[in-house]
């Protein structure tokens, strides 16, 4: 294909590829339909042999297709309907003793086997600046492997205007309980992963996501007023049937709050009715209180507070310059004795976990996922770390956290899913809020922000309710709590069992440059956090 | 490899138009080349290089639309990309907002490539990186960076002939230099069009001096103080400020900018009569883009003036509605600056606080435009005119539309994240907490 045929194939039917030189040859690998299995081993070895002809001593190749759905609506039109797909493969080396990648869309053998030879180049080129060898923790390969998300019901075959018409729905369901506008949204994703690595792996996964979610707001036109909220949802690791808000799937209390199944018409119709309640709540009294956190609030807490601050590659400056560092370091992890959190406190890492949006059978590095510790019995005992990074540790069991975001990144140290462990003794929310005598009630997630080695932090909710005397006596509004991870951690008192654990997660966890975003899930049960930190946030936050 | 010519592109574009059986359609193309490097602990770690390319086709039956995207450019993935387009169109429920497709259109030039940014390959980028790595081993501190550069285009048409191609370069440098004690941290940064004016050594040089210059921080107590805002830090929360100048939500009663009743804020001074911030696609400096994601042209927008809010950005369907025309939202903001350096304005800051960068910042309250964020990098005591001594970061919650009317200086400009920012002394800046990050 040159520049002159470019030209001349002004018009499709000749059954030729219309694309520009810019896109180079195009193959006939899998532009229809899933890309067959033999072939992407051939391209896989193809890539992987061309890699080490040029030099590398390792080298691993990712071949994806991603596709992803996104619909949106706005009160109840339907705005935006977009079906994307991205198709390309990045090839990682190691050449002397240094990193390298090259990725490309275009995936013809010729353009792989540069792509390798790229890479390589690109690993020499740096060598001469490198301090530290790069020291990989050896995995043994597994052979031609796959692994799926569990899925009941793949969301990309639900027919479209089963989807739209959720949308609307819950758009009217919002609207017609008393909100002024709602946007809803539903995004699904499919990550088609083939991983092949000099270690003898070659490994097919197809992971699902989706990510329903709305935000409902009242306007006071009177006094101009305005207050959202946005719904109780959170993406997941799951196919269509998160949407279908079976019983089993909620749970009852103040508010209904959702499991593994999410009812979004009722939800919103929740939303509608409460607004308004929101806009009337008594704003809140600045000052110390003891915090009852549901799960649809908690997980993002443990996200900034433990997930991030035990990334080993932010423990070791990798992240210095972009996400930051970490308090948790080494030496307090060498101590043994460092206390993250109270005695009550265990939290473990994990990508195995069902329905967790980090959930794959192989991470990005070839390495079969499992769980482990992060804190057990209130003291820091692990971190998160990738093969290149486990002998600081002095480990040689890979954890399986190494994630990138597409065909073009190179993998990662990612976070896996960092939950909170339930109480060990059975303890309902009804019991916990039972023995508070003046707290506040936290449900649903909003703003965040937490400082770049991951002390000070503040977080708002979507509802807050004030306790006293071990009662719920209404609604506040303008609450931020904030504290430091240590001190949050350390002042937690009481964990309800297993049947309160529910996931709460993200789809856009940010970290790298160039910045990749990772899916991560954060379970627990509702936990009560004594003499927290509270600032009115409509009073220019005054604590 | 070459990019493709505006020509070969609106063949290609015509090609895919021709294949639709929609009323309408509108295509977007986009292509890059991406080259990148990161180093950390004084050592490089890793790099990549990346080509990438995105068609996107939506196509209209009526008040339906559909949109897919594909980066297979092979004829067969084409032709089903344009289908699945129509399949979703036809499904969609009808959109009564959806405005007519654009016909031809009349872009601005931007000059916003340069071959010396688009030659760039990991030769130039281990340079870069060995000038930074060397400053910071003689300054004795730990470096961690990121360089990169990258080379795009973008291409639209529409089935009613419009057509636009635009090809662009830019390059990007930060480093953050630490002291090996971990308590002394600094910042730079830097963007250009032209690869060429990014010259890492003094950048990392100043970053070693702030490392150095921010050791053993002391505690001051939160409370409301002065701080000079340098244009990194100005650049964290100025979009804040600028996306919500949107008419709609002004108009619907959302907006920190709605008046209580009804109506907006319009025409109302709501900042210093020093701040002024425009849009300038076409600034020498910035190099943005000729079309909004909607497809209208850019123009140079003026949204606040003298401190008075002159104008929201309107889109095609909103404008349509309220009786006006549309203001498209142009990018590529500039707010003006002085010839008084960060140095200066220091000189005349009797009692405050410099901040070099700022970090996480986040709404907190739509309403007010209350937002959270933490210094980093680079906090220092000011008094009488100097830098008294570092001090440990802090935590901020500070309602913009306050801020912008406190400000008592500006300073001179810097490119950050794709706008023209001044540095800015400003008063009574709300902080409410310490942090122990260092």
């Amino acid at each position: 294909m040159n520049r002159r045929m470019f030209i001349r194939l002004g018009a499709l039917g000749l059954g030729a590829a219309v694309a520009p030189p810019w896109f180079g040859t195009v193959t006939a690998l899998g532009a229809t339909g899933p890309i067959l299995s033999a072939d992407r081993k051939s391209f896989a070895d193809l890539a992987l042999d061309a890699a080490r002809t040029a030099g590398a001593r390792y080298a691993d190749v990712h071949l994806c297709r991603l596709r992803r759905q996104f619909i949106f609506a706005r009160d109840d039109k339907i705005q935006a309907i977009v079906s994307s797909e991205s198709h390309g493969i990045g090839i990682r080396v190691i050449a002397e003793d240094t990193w390298g990648f090259a990725a490309t869309d275009q995936v013809g053998r010729d353009d792989v086997a540069k792509a390798a030879r790229e890479a390589v180049a690109i690993a020499r080129a740096n060598a001469k600046l490198r301090g530290e060898p790069v020291v990989l923790a050896p995995v043994k390969g597994v052979g031609e492997v796959s692994w799926s998300t569990p899925i009941e019901k793949n969301a990309f075959a639900v027919p479209l205007p089963e989807k739209t018409g959720l949308l609307v729905a819950a758009a009217r369901a919002a609207l017609d309980n008393g909100a002024t506008f709602v946007e809803a949204a539903v995004f699904f994703g499919n990550d088609q992963k083939y991983f092949a690595s000099t270690d003898g792996s070659y490994i097919d996964q197809d992971i699902h996501r989706i990510y329903p979610n709305f935000g409902a707001t009242l306007v006071d036109k009177k006094t101009g007023a305005f207050r959202r909220r946005d719904s109780l949802s959170t993406p997941m690791g799951m196919g269509y049937e998160y949407l279908d808000g079976r019983p089993a799937g909620k749970v009852a209390g103040i508010v209904t709050r959702y499991g593994r199944h999410y009812d979004m018409l009722e939800d919103a119709t929740t939303a509608g009715k409460q607004l308004a309640e929101i806009l009337a709540a008594k704003p809140v009294e600045p000052g110390k209180y003891d915090l009852v956190i549901d799960p649809s609030n908690l997980w993002l807490t443990i996200h900034e507070s433990v997930g991030h601050p035990l990334e080993l590659d932010r423990v070791l400056g990798y992240e210095a310059n972009f996400a930051g560092t970490s308090f948790a370091t080494l030496d307090k992890w060498k101590s043994g004795t460092y206390r993250y959190g109270s005695e009550i406190v265990n939290l473990v890492a994990d990508k195995t976990q069902s329905d967790s949006l980090a959930a794959v059978g192989y991470d990005d590095e070839g390495v079969k996922t499992r769980q482990w510790d992060l804190v057990r019995g209130g003291i820091l005992v692990g971190y998160q770390a990738t093969r290149d990074q486990l002998h600081v540790l002095g480990e040689t069991t890979p954890q399986g956290c190494a994630f990138a975001d597409s065909w073009a990144s190179m993998p990662m140290q990612r976070m896996p899913n960092v939950s909170l462990q339930s109480g060990a003794g059975e303890l309902s929310v009804d019991e916990l809020i039972r023995d508070v005598k003046r707290g506040i009630y936290v449900i649903g997630d909003n703003s965040w922000s937490i400082d770049q080695q991951r002390y000070n932090f503040q977080f708002t909710g979507q509802l807050f309710y004030e306790i006293a005397g071990g009662k719920i006596t209404g609604m506040l509004r303008d609450v931020a709590y904030q504290s430091s991870s240590p001190d949050f951690w350390r002042s937690c008192v009481r964990i309800c069992d297993r049947r309160d654990y529910r996931i709460g997660g993200s789809f856009f966890d940010g970290k790298g440059e160039p910045v990749q975003v990772s899916p991560v899930s954060h379970g627990c049960s509702t936990a009560r956090f004594n003499e927290i930190t509270v600032i009115n946030t409509g009073r220019q936050a005054q604590a | 490899m070459s990019m493709p010519s505006p020509e070969e592109t609106r063949a290609l574009l015509g090609t895919v138009l021709s294949l639709s059986r929609a009323e309408a359609c509108e295509v977007e193309l986009r292509g890059t080349t991406e080259g990148n490097l990161r180093f950390a602990r004084n050592t490089v770690t890793t790099s990549a290089a990346v080509r990438k390319s995105r068609l996107s086709v939506r196509s209209r039956f009526g008040q339906r639309s559909g949109e897919a995207a594909t980066n297979e450019m092979d004829d067969q993935s084409l032709t089903r990309t344009v289908r699945i387009s129509e399949e979703l169109a036809r499904l969609a429920p009808e959109d009564p907002e959806l405005v007519e497709v654009l016909g031809p259109q009349t872009y601005p030039a931007v000059d916003a490539y340069r071959p010396a940014t688009a030659a760039a390959g990991p030769e130039l980028r281990a340079t870069a990186a060995a000038k930074a790595l060397a400053e910071a081993r003689a300054q004795h501190v730990v470096a961690a960076g990121f360089f990169s550069h990258e080379t795009g285009w973008l291409a639209r048409a529409t089935s009613k002939g419009l057509f636009g191609f635009h090809p662009y370069t830019v390059a990007d440098f930060s480093v953050t230099c630490r002291t090996p004690d971990e308590t002394g941290s600094g910042f730079a940064v830097a963007q250009a069009t032209d690869v060429s004016r990014i010259d890492t050594g003094p950048l990392t040089r100043t970053a070693c001096r702030k490392a150095l210059l921010s050791m053993a921080p002391r505690a001051i107590d939160p409370g409301k103080y002065t701080v000079i805002l340098e244009p990194a830090a100005v650049a964290e929360v100025l979009p804040f400020l600028y996306s919500a100048l949107d008419a709609r939500s002004a108009d619907e009663g959302r907006s920190p900018f709605s008046k209580p009743g009804g109506g907006t804020r319009r025409g109302e001074k709501l900042f210093d009569e020093r701040l002024t911030v425009r849009s300038d696609p076409g600034h020498a400096d910035l190099a943005g883009l000729p079309w909004s994601d909607e497809g209208l042209p850019t123009a140079p927008t003026l949204w606040i003036e003298n401190g008075v809010l002159k104008n929201f950005f309107y889109t095609r369907y909103w404008a349509q509605k309220q009786g006006v025309a549309p203001v498209p939202f142009s990018g590529s903001v500039v707010v003006p600056g002085t010839d008084s350096s960060v140095d200066e304005l220091i000189s005349q800051t009797k009692k405050g606080i410099l901040i070099t960068r700022i970090w996480y910042a986040n709404i907190v309250d739509p309403q007010t435009l209350l937002v959270t964020g933490l210094t980093r990098d680079g906090t220092f005591w000011l008094e009488d005119g100097k830098i008294s001594y570092p001090i440990k970061n802090l935590r901020f919650n500070q309602n913009l539309v306050s801020m912008f009317s406190q400000i008592e200086a500006i300073g001179t400009q810097a490119r950050v994240n794709g706008d023209l920012v001044p540095a800015l002394r400003v008063g009574d800046f709300s902080f409410t907490s310490t942090s122990d990050a260092t």
